[in-house]
């Protein structure tokens, strides 16, 4: 909570550094005398700063993020309507994130220095060397343009959501799975697994039933970490493939000047981040029965 | 041993190049990177135009060349003030200790509770176009890494027995700072700063790319990839050029970090 209030609290001042008069830049150097005052009452910017935080927060609490300028239209509704499609947007890169990362970093940690791992590590440093930015039109170029398996834009089905997802999710992937195979060399001398083999186990049981379980817990820690690299790419893999979300929704109130749009966008964005490293923060109880909050 | 260490020599060799890039590279070419030629629109990969030219006729390879300098230019400069103020507040924080240090990392708390490239985002949205406020926008987003960083080095190693034989002889704290301890923190610092470039090139790239970066008409790497993606069809290397630029610095900064933080952890 008092880092909800602390982000809360920053991305007011952010807005506090625009330059010159933030009512001019929306309304453009011709505007009326009466229009500026008009607006600058609406927005309350005649107050004081200190009511203009205090009426932020109150607003906040319930719920009321203002007036879009450009949409004429309250923030929290426009937020709402879009939010659904960037978490469908994130959840489903971050499982693309998972289902390619788990494989890599198992091949990688299973026999490190060896053939499985060289392979699965180039695969991994290619994924985080590609920028989002290069990886989205080459997706497109090649599934939708050339091969036409996939639509090139916009939200429907699954279909339009698998290279949206890739785009999002595959450095992710090639992070996690280094994680994963650092972590999973690093259990490897734990007495538990020289047990589990002792008992005669074999490899494939060890690794997935001991050795993974227990090398989860630092590739959980940087998902959380990560989680923000997720929320923020969002905004990239939407502008590419116009993908109607709370990314799209921002870079255009960015380009319309629309100020109380752009606040609310950035808001939600960082909250979102705070909610998921604290939902991170429960997950450690749920892999490991040892951190279980009240557990004795 | 450093030598031994594959990465490092492959990632070495790429940014060493990258920046002979951008030092000379300009000079390589005799085209003007900005100069609009309508009648090369488009223009396939020839002897004259290398990587061809894009939709208003400019030389690709020109402007990749440009790009290079100022690419490198913004996450070099970008990377030494986040070095720098960070080092300043962490390791400031950890000496003064007590209410200051816990005041000083609270505020560094809530500026990480953001995600970074949205704080910049949000920053080169308020603040306008131009490469000042781009840089400023980066190093917003990049100096609380740092500042943690050293704070947690500079804790450990303060009650190490050469800074207590240097307080004893009366040393004060920028004294302390300066010269015993931040050469201490330096190993890991420089392996920070390493993967600092290369992040700091994707996101000035994305940056541009959405344009609230490097304003046209000058040539970024990310403001390429975006004015060459309606064109993907007909002229596929306006996106290709860049997007392969990006990704090989990329590549270059990550494996020489890799290397070096071997190299470090090799020697402790």
């Amino acid at each position: 909570m008092p880092v909800a209030i602390g982000v809360a609290t920053l991305t007011f001042l952010l807005t506090q550094l625009i330059p010159g008069d933030p009512v001019i830049a929306m309304l453009g150097d011709n505007a009326q005398p009466a229009d500026i005052a008009g607006m600058r009452h609406q927005l309350g910017l005649d107050r004081p700063l200190w009511a203009q935080y205090g009426a932020f927060l109150n607003g906040l609490a319930r719920g009321d993020l203002g007036e879009s300028i450009a949409m004429r239209a309250p923030v929290s509704r426009l937020i709402a309507e879009r939010y659904p499609a960037t978490v469908e947007l994130a959840a489903a890169g971050l499982i693309v994130a998972i289902v390619i990362a788990l494989p890599l970093g198992l091949i990688a940690g299973a026999n490190p220095g060896g053939l499985g791992d060289l392979g699965a590590m180039s695969v991994a440093l290619l994924g985080i060397s590609i920028p989002h930015i290069y990886l989205g039109p080459l997706l497109m170029i090649i599934f939708s343009l050339d091969l036409r398996w996939l639509p090139l834009t916009g939200r429907g089905g699954i279909a339009h959501l698998v290279l949206p997802a890739i785009t999002l999710g595959l450095s992710l992937a090639a992070i996690l799975a280094r994680m994963l195979r650092q972590s999973l060399i690093g259990v490897r001398q734990a007495d538990y697994m020289r047990t589990a083999r002792g008992k005669g186990l074999g490899p494939i049981a060890v690794l997935i039933h001991h050795a993974l379980r227990n090398a989860l817990m630092p590739v959980v820690t940087l998902l959380g970490l990560e989680a923000g690299a997720l929320l923020t790419g969002s905004i990239i893999a939407e502008t590419i493939f116009s993908w109607p979300g709370l990314g799209r929704l921002l870079i255009t109130a960015i380009s319309n000047r629309d100020y109380p749009l752009v606040q609310g966008c950035v808001l939600t964005f960082a909250l979102s981040y705070v909610v998921v490293n604290l939902m991170t923060d429960l997950a450690y109880g749920v892999i490991d029965p040892r951190v279980r909050v009240g557990a004795k | 041993m450093i030598a031994r260490n594959a990465a490092v020599i492959v990632g070495g060799a790429i940014v060493a190049t990258l920046v002979i890039i951008a030092a000379i590279g300009p000079f390589m070419v005799s085209v003007d990177p900005l100069a609009i030629d309508l009648s090369q629109v488009f223009a396939r990969p020839s002897l004259a135009h290398w990587l061809g030219c894009d939709a208003l006729g400019r030389d690709v390879l020109a402007r990749i060349l440009w790009g290079a300098r100022l690419s490198l230019m913004v996450a070099i400069a970008v990377v030494a003030f986040s070095l720098i103020v960070g080092s300043l507040i962490g390791g400031s924080a950890a000496l003064a200790g007590g209410r200051i240090d816990n005041l000083v990392m609270r505020g560094v708390d809530i500026v990480m509770a953001f995600p970074g490239f949205l704080l910049a985002i949000a920053l080169a949205a308020i603040l306008g176009p131009g490469l000042a406020d781009l840089m400023f926008a980066l190093t917003a987003m990049g100096w609380t890494g740092y500042a943690r960083l050293v704070r947690g080095e500079v804790l450990a190693l303060r009650e190490r027995e050469y800074v207590a034989a240097a307080r004893a002889l009366g040393a004060d704290g920028r004294r302390l700072l300066l010269r015993h301890l931040l050469p201490g923190v330096a190993g890991p610092l420089a392996v920070r700063a390493t993967f600092g470039i290369g992040g700091i090139i994707v996101a000035e790239a994305a940056l541009s790319f959405l344009g609230l970066g490097v304003p046209a008409p000058a040539p970024s790497w990310g403001n390429m990839l975006q004015a060459g993606q309606p064109f993907m069809l007909v002229a596929p290397s306006l996106t290709m050029a860049p997007g392969i630029a990006i990704g090989l610095a990329v590549l270059g900064f990550n494996l020489l970090g890799d290397g070096l933080a071997q190299a470090i952890s090799g020697r402790q």
